[in-house]
């Protein structure tokens, strides 16, 4: 860079950075994740004990059910996707948000009444009933034209960048807004029953509409879930550790094969089903394969660490991040682990599943996210620290425990129902009737729903102390751990 | 820069095109032949589009979510087959927008639960599931049997199923509504009901033929699930894939 240009850099300084929307985006973040967690404590207690149903309709668990994933996937996870993008973007970009704040705007309130109006939808028995797409068709349409709106935003705000290179969490976040949008127009194409009613019909049908769904479903996992948030990962971490990402090589290679063997991995959910096994056994390949570029990006992650240990014993909210990347390379060793054809005959329509889902959900989405939050909070609202990290200590540690508990019931549970499903007897009857292990699961149940409380009660803690923060207020206490001194040579 | 990567992370377009091509080859390769290959739907006796009242149950079943917990869809183990029946077929769902395999199966399969149980188990088990069976832990779904069925529009239902594939003849979305009225109280023209949509199970299924509740269509659904295919005459050796 001439001597010129980097004088008038100086005196430009950064351009005024969008960070209203990015502030409104966090704080939905907050709102929901509170609301999401909330209603899955709920609905495992209605697993539990089933007079919480309450014999009303708008209560039973198959309606609540998609109120909760809803509201963890795409109203938690979507708003700190939009929002740590939206902020990385400009940041790496050194550059505004293209479109203005009131096009910024649209795109938040319109991604709310995206989540209300599908949420509102489930409790009324409004839904397709396709998995993790269930809003009908009119709320598809509304989210089409808000999605457009964030990629037109998030592209054009790329293209008016201020440095020579994209940076690699742009690449992510990118990659998960196109596929998102892709894997949204083909699963809910739908003909409505009348442009004045909610019901509509799929396309298509049978076996074709479930892979099409699960072409769909595991790759709400792959981009939204994982493409997205690793955008998070590889800006957040280098960040808050202030060390430089560990590998750029290792963050290309991992990043095209990612997103190109991700998209191949549906049909691991339909082992054993009326699907062709051809199209079975693609899905199992790609799904072992895939193993290799998801730890590429947990190595990546955790070893940007590298001169920078300690931090993880004095700094919790860095602490959040490099666990979500530890979880993160627990889950996707045991999501191939689980596409093995021969594993998944036990693993399949058990709760191992779901522990699969939730290990990866709250130890990888939800913990990069708090991090990201605890992160951009003191910083978007101008304070100088959080008002308390021994707090988020406290939320740190209640949150992990209530993810053990969660994982683990539902490994001995799904486990243990698979085996019954399949036990015979030494006449050569089946052992257990369906109901036996219906009521086998209860504790199971329970302490999966303690598991629930705690990290409900961790999520608490958080908005307190972000309450606090955006308040002004600061708390004073000792540091979480002093860091203890190392003789760096003998002493003599 | 050695592997010439620059050309992407400078250039937003060249990167998305290129991300657009990357994630589109897996579904493609997945997809497209599900829909050209005539192997990947079998060749069997029986399959016919729902009844209307059977439609109407469908689309209160998908309402209800529940195939968050029980599934359609039987695998090829011996433990499934004794315990469900003849594993499924592709050909099954063929009329299903849609599918409903479901993905856990926190209750049973039902995808052969078709007379099963009989309509009285039924309507006692949804007004009042633990009053049947202590520990289960479905929730009670009481409402079914006062809530009138709303059906006054079936045949918009059927006419949008044509449009997207589901065979239904003009006849047939003719006769929707009095097809559905026969099928819920046994009176009217069940000849021509059951000439439409053979196999079709008629009766009060609520108990009640005096009005037709959401409780009707519902066990009219389960009723039918998994009685369409004649196995007796299925070859499976034909299909192999």
């Amino acid at each position: 860079m001439s001597a010129v240009s980097a004088t008038a850099a100086a005196v430009e300084g950064p351009p005024a950075y969008n960070e209203d929307v990015i502030k409104k985006f966090t704080l939905a973040t907050v709102f929901w994740g509170v609301v999401g967690f909330l209603v899955g404590v709920y609905i495992a207690l209605q697993l539990a004990y089933p007079q919480l149903n309450l014999g009303l309709e708008w209560f039973t668990f198959g309606r609540l059910r998609p109120v909760h994933t809803s509201a963890v996937i795409f109203a938690f996870g979507g708003n700190a996707l939009i929002a740590t993008s939206l902020y990385c973007v400009q940041r790496t970009c050194r550059a505004s948000l293209w479109g203005g704040p009131a096009f910024a705007n649209f795109v938040f309130w319109g991604y709310q009444a995206f989540i209300v109006m599908a949420a509102a939808g489930y409790v009324l028995g409004i839904t397709q009933g396709k998995e993790y797409a269930e809003p009908e068709w009119y709320v598809d349409l509304w989210l089409t034209i808000v999605w457009v709106s964030y990629l037109v935003i998030f592209v054009g705000t790329l293209m008016r960048r201020r440095e020579p290179h994209i940076y690699v969490a742009n690449w992510f976040f990118l990659a998960f807004i196109v596929t998102i949008a892709m894997l949204h127009l083909v699963n809910n194409a739908a003909v409505p029953v009348s442009l004045a009613g909610t019901k509509s019909y799929i396309v298509w049908s049978g076996v074709q509409d479930a892979m099409t769904q699960w072409w769909y479903g595991h790759n709400a996992v792959g981009f939204f879930l994982t493409a997205g948030f690793l955008g998070i990962m590889y800006y957040f971490i280098p960040k808050q550790a202030e060390r430089p990402i560990y590998s750029y090589r290792l963050s290309i290679v991992h990043f095209w094969t990612l997103i190109f063997l991700y998209i191949w991995a549906g049909p691991h959910h339909l082992h054993y089903t009326a699907l062709p096994e051809w199209a079975q056994t693609l899905g199992m390949v790609f799904s072992i394969m895939l193993w290799m570029p998801s730890w590429g990006g947990m190595i990546n992650g955790i070893m940007t660490l590298s001169g920078a240990w300690d931090k993880l014993r004095t700094d919790p909210v860095l602490r959040f991040m490099v666990a979500s990347v530890a979880f993160y390379g627990m889950a996707t060793f045991e999501g191939p682990m689980m596409s093995i054809r021969a594993v998944n005959s036990l693993s399949h329509y058990t709760d191992w599943t779901i522990g699969h889902v939730h290990s990866g959900a709250l130890g990888w989405v939800a913990f990069i996210s708090f991090g990201a939050v605890y992160y951009l909070v003191p910083r978007l609202w101008q304070q100088p620290r959080l008002y308390s990290v021994r707090l988020v200590n406290w939320h740190f540690w209640i949150s992990t425990l209530g993810i053990i508990l969660y994982i683990t019931a539902m490994w001995i549970s799904g486990i243990m129902q698979g085996l019954m499903w399949r036990a015979y007897d030494s006449l050569g009857f089946l052992q257990y009737s369906f109901i036996e292990t219906v009521a086998a699961m209860h504790p199971y149940y329970v302490i999966r729903a303690l598991g629930g409380v705690l990290f409900f009660a961790g999520s608490l803690i958080m908005v307190y102390n972000l309450w606090r923060t955006i308040r002004g207020d600061l708390r004073t206490e000792a540091a979480v751990q002093t860091p203890v001194r190392v003789a760096a040579a003998p002493a003599e | 820069m050695k592997f010439g990567h620059h050309i992407f992370e400078r250039n937003v377009i060249i990167l998305a095109v290129a991300i657009l091509i990357t994630v589109s080859i897996g579904g493609l390769v997945q997809l497209v032949p599900l829909y050209t290959m005539e192997q990947t739907i079998e060749q069997v006796e029986g399959m016919r589009p729902y009844s209307p009242l059977e439609l109407a149950g469908r689309n209160i079943y998908v309402r209800e979510g529940c195939y968050a917990c029980h599934s359609q869809q039987i695998r090829p183990f011996r433990d499934e087959i004794e315990r469900y029946g003849h594993y499924s077929l592709a050909a099954e769902s063929l009329y299903d927008h849609p599918f409903q395999w479901g993905s856990k199966r926190t209750g049973p399969d039902l995808a052969r639960v078709g007379g099963k149980y009989s309509n009285d188990w039924h309507v006692a088990h949804f007004v009042d599931p633990r009053g049947i069976v202590p520990e289960t832990i479905m929730p009670a779904y009481p409402f079914f049997a006062t809530k009138a069925l709303r059906f006054h529009n079936i045949a918009d239902h059927l006419r949008s199923l044509r449009v997207v594939g589901v065979p239904y003849t003009d006849e047939q979305i003719d006769n929707a509504v009095r097809d559905l009225r026969a099928q819920a109280t046994g009176a009217g023209d069940v000849e021509g009901l059951l000439a439409r949509y053979p196999k079709a199970v008629v009766g009060s299924f609520d108990g009640d033929p005096s009005r037709i509740t959401e409780l009707d269509a519902v066990i009219a659904y389960l009723q039918m699930l998994g009685t369409l295919v004649d196995f007796t005459v299925y070859e499976p050796e034909r299909d192999f894939r």
